[in-house]
């Protein structure tokens, strides 16, 4: 498998990583990610990681870069699933993902994105009124 | 070590096993190691004849060493013997003085056999010096079991306080306590670290709340350590409370630059109404009718 699949759900980007990650296949996901994210105008990404065992301080970047990509694209990005041992894994390395927003499984990371678009739809309302 | 002083040991001591045991026993009382409240007479006059008798066994082998194959069976009943005692609570001295206390009755039996004219001066000298290094030998072995037995107790009492004192408790659906209890190390905040976020998994907790009432002192390496667990707990999707601080902490934390960027509450209570708060519930107080019954159950708002 040379590419990661991006999967459109709504308005959001449903990414699930079920291979171990390699350093190309990380920096071809970031680059398919960005212009995914503008193609479809999504307004969030989904980056399920739960079937991921073993992460690397390169990876553990990869995920710090697309959220700021996606940020800048005026896009959330939650993290999803990640198991303890790769958490205390990046820990350890040092990478505390302080720009990724996250959230324990799938269900709990869509609604993160949904709240978040609701309140920022709100917002919308209020600058129309 | 020639063989033949070994063969005359073993002679001398089958000869005058009835004596020595004797006199063994009494020298053992006088040096007040019976102690009656751990161990009977009875008991001890058992393990000290089966002593002798095993040692008379392995010098008729030839044994002429603690580490001799011949003094198998007698090693390992010391090593019991120790192991028991070390676990009863016996200090290392009244241990090793049942090895120690066989010395005299041992040379009184050499002494007599050698005024009786058995042996020559020279030899009898050369058979005392041979006893002694034995029973050194073997009074060193039950010091050395002991110890064992004394250092394995301890570890497994470490290990059982560190299991104790971290365990991880649910408070609500969702909400998480870590009460911290002891000094924070980095071999224990691993084992912190790993039942919170086996925990977060196993029961899809949005909120932890790490107590740290119980922790005496936050340097700057625990202070790391707390916030290397918030971070991990974080990623899983969960977020962390830290309460508990005690104020000798919390101005220590300051005059060391300590800085904890997360949320903080004095007290565990108080964090576990934000930890509700924050997960859309509260808690209200419910109207009591006078018989004691309950009026209206407001309960859990959700």
């Amino acid at each position: 498998m040379d590419r990661i699949p991006i999967l459109k759900f709504g308005d959001a980007l449903l990414v699930t990583i079920q291979v171990d990650m390699h350093d190309r296949l990380a920096t071809a996901l970031e680059e398919d990610l960005t212009s995914k994210i503008v193609s479809h105008n999504a307004k969030g990404v989904l980056i399920d990681i739960s079937a991921l065992e073993i992460v690397d301080s390169f990876i553990g970047r990869m995920l710090d870069n697309i959220a700021a990509v996606s940020r800048i694209l005026d896009a959330d990005t939650v993290v999803v699933g990640m198991r303890p041992a790769v958490a205390i894994t990046l820990v350890e390395l040092g990478l505390s993902l302080s720009g990724v927003k996250t959230a324990l499984n799938v269900e709990r990371g869509m609604a993160l994105i949904k709240g978040r678009l609701a309140a920022s739809e709100h917002a919308d309302d209020d600058v129309e009124d | 070590m020639a063989g033949n002083d070994i063969g005359l040991i073993a002679d001398l001591v089958g000869n005058n096993e009835p004596t020595i045991l004797s006199e063994w026993l009494d020298l053992q009382k006088q040096a007040g190691i019976l102690r009656t409240d751990r161990t009977t007479e009875a008991e001890l006059n058992s393990q000290s004849r089966n002593f002798l008798h095993l040692l008379r066994e392995g010098l008729a082998k030839g044994g002429d060493d603690v580490s001799h194959a011949a003094f198998g069976a007698a090693r390992e009943m010391l090593a019991d013997l120790s192991r028991s005692r070390a676990l009863q609570g016996f200090s290392p001295r009244e241990t090793s003085t049942f090895i120690f206390s066989l010395k005299r009755p041992l040379f009184n039996a050499l002494n007599k056999a050698s005024k009786s004219g058995s042996f020559s001066a020279a030899q009898s000298a050369e058979l005392v010096w041979s006893t002694t290094l034995l029973l050194d030998g073997f009074g060193l072995y039950t010091l050395e079991v002991f110890q064992k037995s004394r250092e394995e107790v301890i570890v497994r009492q470490q290990r059982e306080i560190s299991e104790l004192s971290t365990p991880v408790v649910k408070l609500w659906d969702g909400i998480l306590a870590l009460p911290l209890i002891g000094t924070l190390d980095s071999q224990r905040t691993q084992v912190v670290m790993e039942n919170l976020l086996q925990t977060i998994v196993d029961v899809e907790a949005e909120i932890a709340i790490i107590d740290i009432t119980g922790v005496p002192t936050v340097d700057t390496l625990t202070a790391q350590h707390l916030l290397k667990t918030v971070a991990a707990a974080r990623l899983m999707g969960a977020d962390c409370i830290i309460s508990g601080i005690r104020p000798q902490i919390a101005q220590t934390m300051v005059h060391l630059g300590v800085e904890l960027n997360v949320i903080s509450k004095a007290s565990l209570a108080d964090a576990f109404a934000v930890a509700l708060r924050q997960t859309g519930r509260a808690v209200t107080k419910m109207k009591i009718a006078p018989g004691g019954s309950v009026k209206k159950s407001l309960g859990q708002g959700e």
